[in-house]
């Protein structure tokens, strides 16, 4: 029992980062029906920029948190514009392609010009704190709370937003119907171009969180990560918040439990698994809906 | 009736008479030696590309299927192949054989689940089985886990290497300028509108995956009979994205783009072999400009033709009707 | 025996009933119109015939032969063809070659025929080439064959749409909004051109659209549809005349 509650306990700190991850993914191809291909490559940003942040100018981590969500920010709607919005009335794939090519381009270039070697997170900016309980076998970091709720925080933040706030308002509008939002007199582009801002700051957040709990961080560290925040966006529903937030954290103790008890070997395997089953029962997901065509 | 006579001349007897002169050229470099080995490995490394090209284009320039998995298809070849040989100590043609059914059987296998997928889920679909077929490769130990099949005999020669790339070009264009290929660019240009006037579009998306996939496994084979050694890592995604790179600056669609490119980015790979962040940057940045400026890549779905005077020059491949006038 | 025969047809979407009860019959030789309001579900009833969605519950018999749940090929393969609302041309493939992509289906050679140059082979494309090349020669394309079919003007797209719906070979034709787009002129010419296929090709022709003047110029019989329900059916003056069909396209009167 206590194996199961810790594995839980480790699965709800990885389904966070997958979370925070899978609604940039969501958010994004809500809008624009893209598989933002880049997504984990900018979470790789966001994790460099925050180390950078705390190495470099010796700030604390909150501070090194928020620098990296704008930088990055920024660098997702510099990557919409120059490579996605030519794109915009060309075939899916022509975007998809493209995405693709965003994707190794960034990682290349940090390749190049970091070295493909991980660095590491200095550990004095987190708490080392650890609680223990069940006679001392189920053990809560102070990792674990720091990932935890910064998550929670960002995800009441995005609800706020998407709810409550007229730019919520018109991002749903335009994932809804984009010519009937223009009609209504939206900004399309710039409340797209602010979808994209957002989902690329909760992927550097995930990225500073990851470079906390897993101490380590490479120019090649967003792909896995990428591909299974994906998985999960998909397995929630891919359009969807909920879907995004459910799929990361269903995912997330699921590869805790079958690393926990099965082999860590298969562990990879456990997103694309998840994937398979997905496409071929319901490809859109949880919470998705299928928008068919229209003849 | 007359010009029909020549056209088939043309058709026919030049290219034959031209490809056998390539072939007879090359071969005599190698055998007297005059061909340095650098050189020799990236003619073979040509010759690979050219046919995994020309069979993804099938799958995604010709029918629309958008698949990024395609080293999934070769590393089955490859395993295939090198099992054959290594392990059951079958003769190459068997290898060859077994490499190009099998990796048209797995098609067969991601064709049908996959039916129902629309385009971008599709692609991640392809995606997932080309890295799925890499951790299940990871994980036998028959084919030796991460360390792979080594001491495969180099049994790829010029010989099977050119007649392996002339056969694929020929199947894959003699498929594509028939019925059944026009029926797959139906399905390319609108699938819906295809199947109302018909065209089973299952049948004909999973036959474009089959075929593509043996030919990728062909590949498969040939190569890992040359290299003496294939590990997983060899055909991971970088591998699939290669290959895409190639199809997309050649043209989807057009099997002699597909061919220029292979062979220009082969080399070009190849000076840039020292600096592969340069070169993976290349690529990136390949990729994105051709979407962007030119998607249609170099060639659209236009064929390059020779003219009775042996010039290259372009023709718009429907243009029957003009070539009578070209003496 | 009637052609085609809708019984009961039932099709929701989501919460959504877009066809409730349907029924409507089809003699061979008719040209019969579906009119009603946008939305009312009339290129629903041309998806469910036509095999591109499956009906909740109901009937659909083609010559005596159920067909509802069929998919798409089969029933073309049996008789059926169609246009689209939004013209569906194969954009890239020229004139000639999207005709010839309909005589697909009765192809005379397999692929490995294809691919190993047999003279199935040969024969099979000059066949289909020939059979191509005279429908596009009756309806006035013939000097376009190797143009790129999305290059063309809009009414000769329409006329393309038609040309290869026929050279499926089909008993019932079915046109989605054939009109849509035209001035009156093109107009007058759609009908002469639906008057003249009707006659030479021994066809049934079931049609919906919008333009007044075509349907109660042209058909014989007409279906109105409103909110998924057939509301009056029967001769074009009769239609015209019934308050239900006047009321369901203007609204219906305040108090």
């Amino acid at each position: 029992m206590s194996e199961f509650t810790q594995q839980v306990i480790n699965g709800l700190a990885l389904g966070s980062i997958y979370a925070l991850i899978a609604l940039g993914y969501t958010m994004v191809y809500g809008i624009i029906k893209l598989i933002n291909f880049a997504h984990g490559d900018v979470m790789m940003v966001g994790a460099y920029v925050g180390y950078f942040s705390i190495t470099l100018f010796g700030t604390n981590l909150v501070v090194a948190l928020i620098f990296s969500m704008v930088v990055t920010a920024i660098l997702g709607v510099a990557i919409d514009y120059l490579a996605y919005k030519p794109l915009r009335k060309s075939s899916r794939i022509a975007a998809l392609i493209t995405a693709i090519g965003v994707s190794l381009f960034l990682e290349y270039v940090f390749v190049w010009l970091f070295t493909p070697s991980s660095r590491s997170y200095t550990q004095n900016v987190i708490s080392q704190k650890a609680y223990h309980f069940m006679a001392n076998q189920v053990t809560i970091t102070g990792k674990d709370i720091l990932i935890l709720s910064v998550t929670v925080i960002l995800m009441l933040l995005l609800q706020y937003t998407v709810k409550k706030t007229r730019v919520g308002k018109a991002m749903r509008a335009v994932s809804l119907d984009q010519e009937a939002a223009l009609l209504m007199g939206i900004n399309v582009n710039r409340i797209i171009s602010f979808t994209f801002a957002v989902g690329s700051a909760l992927a550097a957040a995930a990225g500073v969180l990851i470079g906390v709990y897993y101490n380590s961080i490479d120019p090649l560290m967003g792909i896995m990560p990428g591909l299974k925040a994906f998985v999960a966006a998909v397995l929630g529903g891919i359009g969807s918040i909920p879907g995004a937030v459910a799929g990361g954290y269903i995912l997330g103790i699921l590869e805790s439990l079958v690393s926990g008890y099965g082999s860590s070997l298969y562990r990879d395997a456990v997103a694309f698994g998840v994937l398979i089953l997905i496409l071929l029962i319901k490809p859109t997901g949880i919470f998705g809906q299928d928008t068919g065509e229209k003849v | 009736m007359e010009s029909f006579k020549n056209s088939r001349i043309k058709n026919i007897i030049l290219p034959v008479v031209g490809v056998a002169a390539l072939y007879m050229i090359v071969q005599f470099l190698i055998s007297s030696e005059l061909l340095n080995p650098y050189y020799q490995i990236i003619l073979f490394l040509i010759g690979i590309n050219i046919i995994l090209a020309v069979s993804l284009n099938l799958i995604n320039g010709i029918t629309g299927q958008f698949s990024i998995g395609h080293a999934g298809f070769m590393s089955v070849g490859a395993y295939m192949g090198a099992v054959c040989t290594v392990k059951l100590g079958y003769p190459f043609v068997v290898a060859i054989i077994a490499a190009f059914l099998v990796a048209g059987i797995m098609g067969l296998f991601i064709g049908v689940p996959t039916l129902r997928l629309r385009g971008d889920y599709l692609a991640i679909a392809t995606l997932g089985f080309g890295e799925i077929v890499r951790v299940v490769l990871l994980n036998i130990d028959y084919v030796g886990g991460a360390a792979g099949i080594i001491g495969i005999p180099q049994l790829t020669n010029w010989a099977w290497l050119f007649g392996s790339v002339v056969i694929t070009i020929v199947v894959i264009q003699n498929f594509i300028r028939s019925s059944h290929g026009r029926a797959c660019i139906a399905i390319r240009e609108d699938e819906l509108a295809a199947e109302l006037m018909g065209v089973n579009t299952t049948l004909y998306k999973v036959l474009a995956f089959s075929i593509g996939a043996a030919f990728a496994g062909l590949a498969g084979a040939l190569y890992a009979h040359y290299f003496f050694l294939i590990q997983p890592t060899n055909f991971n995604f970088l591998k699939s994205f290669d290959i895409l790179v190639m199809v997309v600056l050649g043209g989807m669609g057009s099997t002699s783009g597909c061919v220029l490119a292979a062979i220009f980015l082969t080399i070009i790979s190849a000076l840039l072999q020292s600096f592969t962040e340069v070169r993976m940057i290349l690529y990136a940045l390949v990729l994105i400009i051709v979407m962007i400026r030119r998607p249609q890549g170099l060639m659209g779905n236009k064929e390059l033709s020779l003219n009775l005077l042996g010039k290259f020059r372009r023709r718009d491949k429907h243009a029957a009707v003009r070539d009578k006038v070209t003496e | 025996m009637p052609l085609l025969e809708i019984k009961s047809l039932n099709k929701t979407f989501g919460g959504l009933a877009a066809l409730m009860d349907l029924n409507l019959t089809l003699d061979k030789g008719e040209l019969v119109g579906l009119i009603g309001p946008n939305g009312a579900g009339k290129t629903t009833a041309f998806n469910l015939i036509t095999g591109v969605y499956q009906p909740d519950s109901g009937n659909i018999d083609f010559h005596g032969e159920k067909i509802q749940g069929k998919k798409p090929y089969a029933i073309c393969k049996r008789g059926i063809a169609r246009t689209f609302q939004n013209i569906r041309l194969f954009n890239e493939l020229t004139v000639l070659e999207n005709v010839e992509v309909a005589f697909h289906k009765d192809v005379g050679y397999g692929v490995l025929s294809a691919i190993f140059r047999t003279p199935s082979f040969f024969k099979g494309e000059a066949s289909i080439k020939e059979q191509a090349t005279e429908i596009l020669d009756i309806f006035g394309l013939k000097m376009k064959v190797d143009e790129r079919s999305g290059s063309l003007p809009y009414g000769e797209q329409r006329r393309l749409e038609i040309a290869r719906a026929m050279a499926t070979k089909p008993q019932l034709l079915i046109l989605d909004e054939p009109a849509a787009g035209m001035n009156p002129l093109e107009t007058a010419e759609l009908m002469k051109l639906i008057r003249w296929i009707r006659e030479r090709f021994n066809l049934t022709i079931l049609l919906i659209e919008h333009d007044m003047s075509l349907v109660m110029g042209v058909c014989e019989r007409i279906y109105v549809l409103d909110f998924g329900r057939v509301i009056a059916q029967g001769l074009p003056e009769k239609i015209r005349s019934d308050p239900k069909v006047i009321e369901a396209y203007l609204g219906e009167e305040a108090g």
